[in-house]
């Protein structure tokens, strides 16, 4: 597999950022970190908006890296059409079609529209798929749902799945929201401090427990699921993955799901519990445990192929002497159970 | 008897160094508005210092330096054998000069209100500088390219002191209307004073109010 090497480093004030890496030339590589970890100027430097020692001098326009904002940035004087062609026009060797693209991003019916009369969610939609027509050898996304409420954000989400499905054009997403990393990416990227500090596969670097980032509410883990079946008297769907079988609310148009399960969503017992409302009960072995603070413990899981993380407090560790090697039934609530 | 002639030569002149001054102006309100340069104060004071000087002063020096032994007279009257002093071609250059900053500041704030990422937008689209300048934050600016032409224009139909400077009196080549409503004063031919004030008076409101009334729009959408 072709690799992208990343390789820049810059000062602005007392902020450095000093990146030397490679990300696989496909799929979406998700940068996680907190608000001025640098992950905004990493993509700058890649996209040739920020000056950086990187070996790379060409200026911007030549570079065909697409750049999608936080705020759409459509060119308010051009309707939507025209702001599609934009990019387009300005590179003979674009060989994505057009029509595929307003296809996937199901904007055919605002081609004609101004762009003023655009909702957040559409706004950003038709910049995607400006960024998608200009034919891209890689695409930036910078945090293109943060500037979305809730609901805006669902409109756009759906359109990111597809994007990660076709896999046309390598990505890279930045965000501060582990949700949309773990739903989106396959490669993923810790930034701390303008440094990397881990990256890997997702499900590897998301079973990680020594990382302060992927800890508290942001630790978790995902497990690649088939649809088995939907019971549409209860609206739930079964997933089967390498561990055993899972519950899920809701139905889903994919046959094979990322599911999310958070570390706090999931409890641990000696013995199968009965009678209990959890509807997932699975087998699992311990792998490791690692002190998170002074009263909590994060556990990580075998189940079949998979790791999942557990946080249980350290009296519960204690009481139930659990060690490494144990075998043990994971407990977990299938209304949190997402993708 | 109106006496067009004055009013003719004000609109042409008026209108020539207009043109000049939005080719000219928009990429200094670019540089102006865009660059982190330690130059920009300078440049921007520069610029400005039209609108503080006296007319008497930025015309003495203009005198100096369009004159047939000045740096650029000297000049032009090689390549050309005319005189750039009293002449339509001087009047163009003082008035360019005396104009500048109502062309340059009216056009630097429309940049200057332009959300950089949109530029950068275009630039990551492909767009080289000099295409994203004229693609994106030209007609995005067309508020400020309005106002800078109707004050350029108007200001330029206004000017007295300078003309009376580089340009003096002479009918058809340097006489505008300014002087020509000066010159009927002296002579206290007050009727003909009267006729041409009116004229320059009803078209700074009618300018002023047409652009007022523009921008109003353009902001309620």
């Amino acid at each position: 597999m072709s690799m992208i090497k990343l390789k820049h480093s810059v000062q602005k004030g007392n902020f450095f950022l000093e990146v030397d890496t490679e990300i696989p030339g496909q799929g979406i590589t998700g940068v996680f970190g907190e608000s001025g970890s640098g992950k905004t100027m990493l993509l700058r430097c890649i996209a040739g908006l920020e000056p950086s020692t990187s070996k790379v001098s060409k200026p911007v326009h030549k570079r065909r890296v697409g750049y999608v904002f936080q705020e759409p940035q459509l060119f308010a004087h051009l309707s939507v059409k025209q702001n599609i062609e934009f990019g387009r026009r300005r590179n003979p060797e674009a060989t994505v079609s057009m029509d595929d693209v307003v296809g996937l991003l199901e904007i055919g019916d605002l081609l004609p529209r101004s762009i003023t009369d655009l909702s957040g969610g559409e706004a950003q939609r038709v910049s995607i798929a400006r960024v998608l027509c200009q034919s891209p050898r890689l695409i930036l996304m910078d945090e293109p749902l943060s500037a979305l409420d809730e609901r805006r954000r669902n409109d756009v989400l759906p359109y990111l799945d597809r994007l990660h499905a076709e896999s046309l054009v390598p990505i890279i997403y930045v965000s501060h929201n582990i949700d949309e990393i773990c739903r989106l990416s396959d490669h993923l990227l810790v930034l701390d401090s303008g440094k990397v500090v881990a990256e890997g596969g997702l499900q590897d670097t998301l079973s990680r427990t020594d990382l302060p980032q992927l800890r508290g509410r942001n630790a978790g883990a995902v497990v690649e699921a088939t649809q088995s079946r939907y019971d549409d008297e209860f609206d739930l769907t079964l997933f089967g993955f390498s561990g055993g079988e899972l519950w899920a609310p809701g139905r889903y148009d994919s046959s094979s799901v990322r599911l999310r399960i958070s570390a706090s969503d999931i409890s641990l017992s000696r013995v199968p519990a009965e009678s209990s409302t959890i509807l997932n009960i699975l087998a699992a072995t311990i792998e490791a445990t690692t002190s998170e603070s002074a009263a909590t413990e994060l556990v990580r899981l075998r189940l079949g192929d998979d790791i999942l993380l557990a946080r249980i407090t350290r009296r519960s560790l204690q009481q139930l002497g659990l060690q490494v090697g144990d075998k043990v039934f994971a407990q977990i609530k299938s209304v949190t159970v997402r993708r | 008897m109106m006496d067009f002639g004055p009013l003719w030569l004000s609109a042409q002149l008026a209108f020539v160094t207009t043109v000049i001054l939005i080719l000219l102006g928009a990429p200094i309100a670019w540089w102006l508005s865009q660059t982190r340069s330690r130059w920009q104060p300078v440049v921007q004071a520069i610029v400005a210092m039209p609108i503080v000087l006296p007319p008497t002063v930025l015309g003495f020096y203009l005198l100096v330096v369009l004159g047939p032994h000045g740096a650029i007279g000297g000049w032009w009257v090689r390549v050309t054998g005319d005189a750039l002093t009293f002449s339509f071609a001087g009047l163009v250059i003082a008035s360019c000069i005396y104009s500048l900053p109502f062309a340059v500041q009216p056009m630097q704030n429309a940049f200057e209100s332009l959300p950089r990422k949109n530029i950068e937008a275009a630039w990551t689209l492909g767009a080289s500088k000099l295409d994203a300048f004229l693609s994106v934050a030209v007609p995005l600016s067309t508020r400020g390219f309005v106002s800078a032409i109707v004050l350029s224009f108007a200001h330029t139909l206004g000017e007295f002191g300078v003309v009376l400077m580089v340009g003096g009196n002479i009918p058809g080549e340097t006489r505008v209307v300014s002087i020509a409503i000066y010159d009927h004063v002296e002579t206290l031919n007050y009727a003909a004073a009267h006729r041409l004030s009116l004229v320059l008076m009803l078209f700074a409101f009618v300018t002023l109010f047409g652009m007022f009334l523009i921008n109003r729009r353009w902001q309620a959408r």
